[in-house]
């Protein structure tokens, strides 16, 4: 059962949701706009490809910081499957089953 | 003095590099050195049925953040229309646990904006092939960017396959999974207890340690991901809200500005 009001639209809701949607989309077409108005140098390009990486160890490095020896054994579990099978699926359910696991012994 | 002068130093380097963006005069420019780059069914399926496997992993972060959304306060529908509009996950979840009774606008978009900046840098990452692309076919390709379909049409780029389409296709894939299970988890979430319980909440570490596994590329990555690492921890701590993640790839990128030179 859905319980009531699941598809309620409230029009606050709404706005604010369209608002984030407007935001995202000019932030996921903004960097390739700008790179065709732009003279990239070398030097730009060798920062450009450094991001992705540090903005994902960004966000990982204190999401871990926050948890405990479950969730620390958990990704290194997650990062010996990626790196042994490159598996994706793989290694997010044995993620997740080490940290269930962990959570419950430890 | 043997050294040659400025000037032929210049047009040397000008005229060795071949600038395949600029080859669009000969129509049949692209028999040896760049691949051709098309934009059909064919690469929309590819990057469909390529990205499906990561789609079912991602769905399971999906199903947590319809939990979340609906713990929030959010109704299925609201929940749903956020997932089909925004298609940003680590956003989407990061403002409905900023939500709250009124609603805390700024704070939301701002932190929607701060999150999501990384995909200017991502779609720029993918500029020398989208580059080639219509604007139409393009930017629309990119509205269905996210970090994993992102990181699959790197690589098929990069192997030299020249599929435009493939980042549409990975993106549907990517959509349907990410709306059908915001959908399931925003129904169950009254039913289902803690997500702590079934480790939901790990899903989204996991997906980043996954992408990170995937993005080392040797010992050249290990001072950036440090610097990175160390600005984003420290400044999780001191600075509110979610700059410490734009700080972190910011110092990265930085450092690597000065490597450069030496």
């Amino acid at each position: 059962m859905m319980g009531e009001g699941a598809l309620a639209l409230d029009p606050l809701v709404v706005g604010v949701v369209l608002a984030m949607a407007l935001v995202t989309a000019l932030t996921k077409v903004g960097g390739l706009w700008l790179l065709r108005r732009l003279e990239v140098s070398e030097r730009l390009e060798a920062a450009l490809s450094v991001l992705p990486g540090a903005i994902v160890i960004a966000i990982l490095g204190p999401e871990l910081a926050t948890g405990g020896p479950a969730e620390w054994g958990a990704a290194g579990v997650v990062l010996l499957v990626m790196w042994r099978t490159e598996s994706i699926p793989l290694s997010l359910c044995s993620g997740v089953g080490t940290v269930v696991l962990f959570r419950a012994i430890l | 003095m043997t050294k040659t002068d400025g000037d032929d130093a210049e047009y040397d380097s000008g005229g060795a590099t071949a600038h395949p963006e600029n080859a669009s005069v000969g129509e049949a420019s692209t028999s040896d050195g760049t691949e051709a780059i098309t934009f059909d069914r064919s690469g929309i399926r590819a990057g469909f049925l390529t990205c499906l496997p990561i789609a079912l992993g991602v769905g399971g972060y999906g199903i947590a953040f319809g939990m979340l959304a609906r713990r929030a306060g959010l109704s299925v529908a609201e929940a749903a229309l956020m997932s089909a509009t925004l298609l940003a996950g680590a956003a989407q979840i990061i403002a409905v646990e900023l939500w709250t009774e009124p609603i805390p606008v700024t704070a939301i978009i701002i932190a929607t904006l701060a999150i999501n900046l990384r995909y200017s840098l991502m779609g720029a990452a993918l500029g020398p092939w989208l580059g080639r692309l219509s604007p139409l076919r393009s930017y629309g390709s990119l509205l269905v960017m996210a970090d994993e379909n992102w990181a699959l049409t790197m690589r098929e780029f990069q192997s030299g396959s020249g599929r435009g389409a493939f980042l549409l296709g990975t993106g549907i894939a990517m959509w349907v999974f990410w709306v059908t299970s915001t959908i399931i988890g925003a129904a169950a979430g009254g039913m289902i207890g803690d997500p702590a319980s079934y480790g939901i909440d790990f899903v989204l570490a996991a997906v980043f340690v996954a992408l990170a596994t995937e993005l080392w590329e040797g010992r050249s990555t290990l001072v950036p991901w440090l610097v990175a690492l160390a600005t984003a921890v420290v400044a999780a701590a001191l600075v509110p809200g979610q700059w410490y993640i734009l700080l972190g790839g910011f110092a990265a990128a930085a450092v690597e500005v000065v490597r450069h030179d030496g």
